[in-house]
């Protein structure tokens, strides 16, 4: 007997939940809003300039001896975090004032000062990032994001309808939103890797939706007289097996990722596997649901077919 | 959908087996990898510094420094071509470099066409067309004369100084001895340097942040002490600091530079400390014995980067073309500096404006945690897979091996680099292989539920779902796209391997998944399907 996550012919009513899911989406979306204006990102050296080492130590250091020695080099107040192990640990320091070279010679004085003062010390990995490449990395990333969320409103208004669009990029932007208000509640280091992991929970929310999408249309043409509310749930329903199955089958691989990987992607696996389940969640509840609200119509469907079987022929 | 024509099982096999050589050669050992003769497929995936350790450096030359360094290569066209003409040295006043150009007064205002037309001819036109690299005017005062580089002359002067310092970089890091260096070119005024498993980046970083220009000028002894400490030189002499401390007051005009160097060594002096020797071109040589000659009992001045290295007297004509640089060097010094001046100077001044250093350790452990990662990884989704779907389940887990060495293949030949983020967006991409088979699958499932056979089930489970997949992964494809545009870095290798994953990864989901579906239809005819 094979394994079934979800049992045959669900039929839960996702559409009589969407007050509900709406408050709580909303109440979500500022709350995390609201923790990334309080409380911030903890923008990473490819966001803010500055310079990260980290820092392997023959023995655990004194962390305050450390630090002391660190500010000592004069470009600041050094930021000093155990990495995986207390042997491991990673130094911050902000940008220092002056031209853009500046954040170079501080790393060869941090090096020097580390490597007489403390026996068999060997620097894992060291960044450093001016601050005018910081302000292009920042550009750059708002715009693959900007873009990314544009085009995929574009596509969706053109392979269906743009109400179907607009729900989308709705739930997209609250996905994004919570995201990174995770990443300023746990004040884990957001940087470019995050970008790409933000980017691929846009994709994998993107694919739910279209997936929902999809079948909406289909059974709006399918079911004429149905009304509107029987055919979302219905829709959402029929795909509940698929959606969970390919949610819970990713996440699988993700934690295998999140506590084996190596500690470099430990902030991108983790803002993965909370995209997927945000993703998800606003995939069952928010878009489809938002239609209703945003007015969808039987007629519209009608217009479809032409633009549908097109499609068929495509695939 | 269980008619496969044999030209499309042909061709998709075909296409399998090809990716699978490609990617053959990263499962070879070195020395069976030298057997395979050339033509055949044998470039292996290229690890990223991430992965294998190494530095990643990121230069930028300021283009302001370009133009300045443009102008004062102007100045010395201007001294040598009116210096050495017919009827006599051009006398001129005033030179001045200010304001992005360069102004002198002729003495003699019936010379100053001539002067004119000197420069016209030995300042080059750009490409075809009127465009030339200087505008020459005449200024308000009589006499006077104004070359402005023009916009298309600063960009050709930008855009030469920038290949010729990925040379003289190039030339450095191959004295170091790293190997296989990548040095490219990015955007105007960038040059990126990756040096694979290299465990002194500093020594790297001194060697390419030194411009190591190269000067002799005669120590101007008339200037005016007081004026000098006011910090105002005298007319054709600057004040340079020195590195012994103090200021030294030098004749602008260079005896000679460090472009007539033909080689450079560490030596010792003669109270045995380290110093660096070196050695002029034939030209060069004779020009140093000259000077040499013509000023004996002066000072003259070693200039490296515009700080006095030493003053020493002239004692004697040096005639035969060498000499050496002695003051405070260590052995590691020296050898800098003499690997510096064999590898010529710069253009411009470069400055690392991002560094990425990876330990070759942490390499070695992010590939360890990677690999079981991914292995753990691979072995859940299999098992879900098979347990949730059977036989249907064991045919993904196949088109899935398929797909994740397809990638490897094609990254192999175009290649491309595998980094960490690379790592990350192959686990996704089999996420959305995965994807497209569930949906394959749950479908099939649901026409069975309505009570349709097993043929139409399949067929209509494969045509459904085939639309989604397609419209799922197209929007995929933009979004990778837009990350590979627009992203910088780790975003970019990321994009590539989601791009080429999505197209092999619908390509086994779909293609090779119904092909083996289709053939255990028509071979065993069940009469019943258990998914």
């Amino acid at each position: 007997m094979p394994l079934k996550l979800v049992p045959d012919n669900t039929n839960i009513g996702f559409v009589k939940l969407r007050f509900i899911a709406f408050a709580l989406t909303l109440a979500l979306t500022i709350g995390a809003g609201a923790l990334l204006a309080l409380r911030g990102l903890n923008l990473g050296v490819d966001f803010v300039g500055g310079l990260t080492m980290q820092v392997e130590f023959a023995q655990p250091p004194a962390l305050d001896t450390l630090r002391g020695r660190v500010d000592r080099v004069g470009v600041g107040d050094s930021a000093l975090q155990e990495f995986g192990n207390d042997r491991t640990i990673l130094i911050r320091l902000p940008l220092p004032e002056g031209e853009e070279g500046a954040v170079q010679r501080v790393v060869g004085k941090v090096r020097t000062a580390l490597e007489q003062n403390y026996k068999g010390v060997e620097f894992a990995r060291v960044e450093s990032v001016s601050g005018k490449v910081s302000d292009e990395l920042i550009t750059d990333g708002l715009w693959a994001v900007g873009l990314s969320m544009l085009f995929v409103a574009l596509f969706t208004w053109f392979r269906f309808e743009w109400y179907f669009g607009v729900s989308t990029v709705v739930a997209l932007v609250h996905d994004v939103v919570v995201t990174m208000g995770f990443f300023a509640l746990t004040q884990l280091e957001f940087d470019l890797n995050i970008v790409a992991a933000v980017l691929t929970i846009i994709g994998y929310s993107l694919n739910d939706k279209v997936v929902i999408d999809d079948r909406i249309r289909e059974n709006l043409r399918k079911y004429r007289q149905m009304d509107i509310k029987q055919i979302i749930d219905l829709s959402v329903n029929e795909t509940l097996p698929r959606t969970v199955m390919t949610s819970v089958t990713l996440l699988a691989a993700l934690i295998a990722l999140l506590f084996l990987g190596p500690e470099v992607i430990f902030g991108f696996t983790a803002a993965m596997v909370l995209g997927i389940v945000v993703g998800t969640y606003s995939s069952i509840f928010v878009s489809s649901s938002l239609l209703i609200t945003l007015g969808v119509k039987q007629r519209a469907a009608g217009t479809e077919d032409a633009r549908a079987k097109g499609a068929e022929r495509i695939g | 959908m269980l008619d496969f024509p044999k030209w499309k099982t042909w061709s998709m096999w075909a296409t399998v087996v090809l990716c699978l050589l490609l990617a053959l050669p990263n499962a070879l050992a070195p020395s069976t990898l030298a057997l395979i003769p050339d033509g055949l497929p044998k470039s292996q995936l290229p690890l990223g510094l991430d992965l294998r350790g190494g530095s990643h450096l990121m230069l930028e030359a300021t283009a302001l420094d370009v133009e300045k360094a443009k102008l004062e290569s102007l100045e010395d066209t201007v001294r040598g071509e009116l210096r050495s003409t017919e009827g006599g040295a051009i006398a001129i006043t005033d030179l001045s470099l200010n304001r992005g150009r360069l102004t002198f007064t002729v003495t003699d205002l019936a010379r100053l066409d001539q002067a004119i037309s000197l420069l016209n001819k030995a300042t080059a036109p750009l490409g075809v067309g009127n465009a030339r690299e200087v505008e020459i005017n005449r200024g308000s005062v009589p006499g006077q004369v104004i070359v402005t580089p023009t916009a298309a002359g600063i960009a050709a002067a930008i855009d030469g100084a920038m290949a010729q310092a990925v040379e003289v970089i190039r030339k450095r890091i191959d004295e170091l001895g790293t190997r296989e260096p990548t040095i490219v070119r990015q955007g105007k005024t960038r040059i990126v340097v990756q040096v694979p498993g290299l465990q002194d980046p500093e020594a790297l970083k001194a060697l390419l942040g030194k411009t190591a220009k190269l000067e002799f000028k005669l120590v101007d002894t008339a200037a005016d002490p007081e004026e000098v400490a006011q910090g105002r030189a005298p007319p054709g002499s600057q004040i340079l600091t020195s590195q012994e401390g103090g200021q030294v007051v030098v004749k602008r005009r260079a005896i000679i530079t460090g472009d007539q160097l033909v080689d450079s060594q560490v030596t010792t002096d003669q109270n045995g400390a380290p110093a660096v020797s070196f050695r002029f071109d034939s030209t060069g040589g004779r020009r140093f014995a000259q000077a040499t000659t013509e000023n004996v009992g002066k000072p003259f001045a070693i200039i490296l980067d515009g700080m006095v290295i030493s003053a020493p007297n002239i004692n004697e004509p040096i005639l035969g073309g060498s000499g050496q640089i002695s003051g405070n060097y260590t052995v590691q010094t020296a050898n800098e500096l003499a690997i510096l001046l064999r590898s010529g100077k710069l253009p411009v001044e470069l400055k690392v404006v991002e560094e990425r250093t990876v330990g070759p350790d942490l390499g070695a452990d992010s590939i360890k945690a990677g690999i079981i990662a991914s292995i753990v990884a691979v072995l859940a989704v299999a098992g879900l897979m098979i347990m949730t779907y059977g036989r249907f389940g064991v045919y993904s887990v196949i088109a899935l091996a398929i797909n994740v060495l397809m990638i490897l293949g094609i990254m192999s030949a175009a290649g491309f680099t595998l980094t960490l983020p690379g790592i990350a967006g192959m686990v996704l991409t089999i996420g959305a292989a995965v994807d497209a088979n569930v949906l394959i699958n749950e479908r099939i499932r649901e026409e069975q539920r309505k009570g349709r056979g097993v043929i139409a089930s399949v067929e209509t489970g494969f045509k459904e779902a085939s639309r989604t997949i397609w419209d799922a992964n197209s929007l995929n494809i933009i979004v990778a796209i837009i990350m590979f545009l627009f992203g910088s870095g780790p975003i970019k290798g990321f994009a590539v391997v989601l791009s080429i994953g999505i197209a092999t990864s619908v390509f086994t989901a779909v293609t090779i998944v119904r092909w083996m579906v289709a053939r255990w239809l028509t071979n065993a005819r069940p009469a019943t399907l258990s998914i």
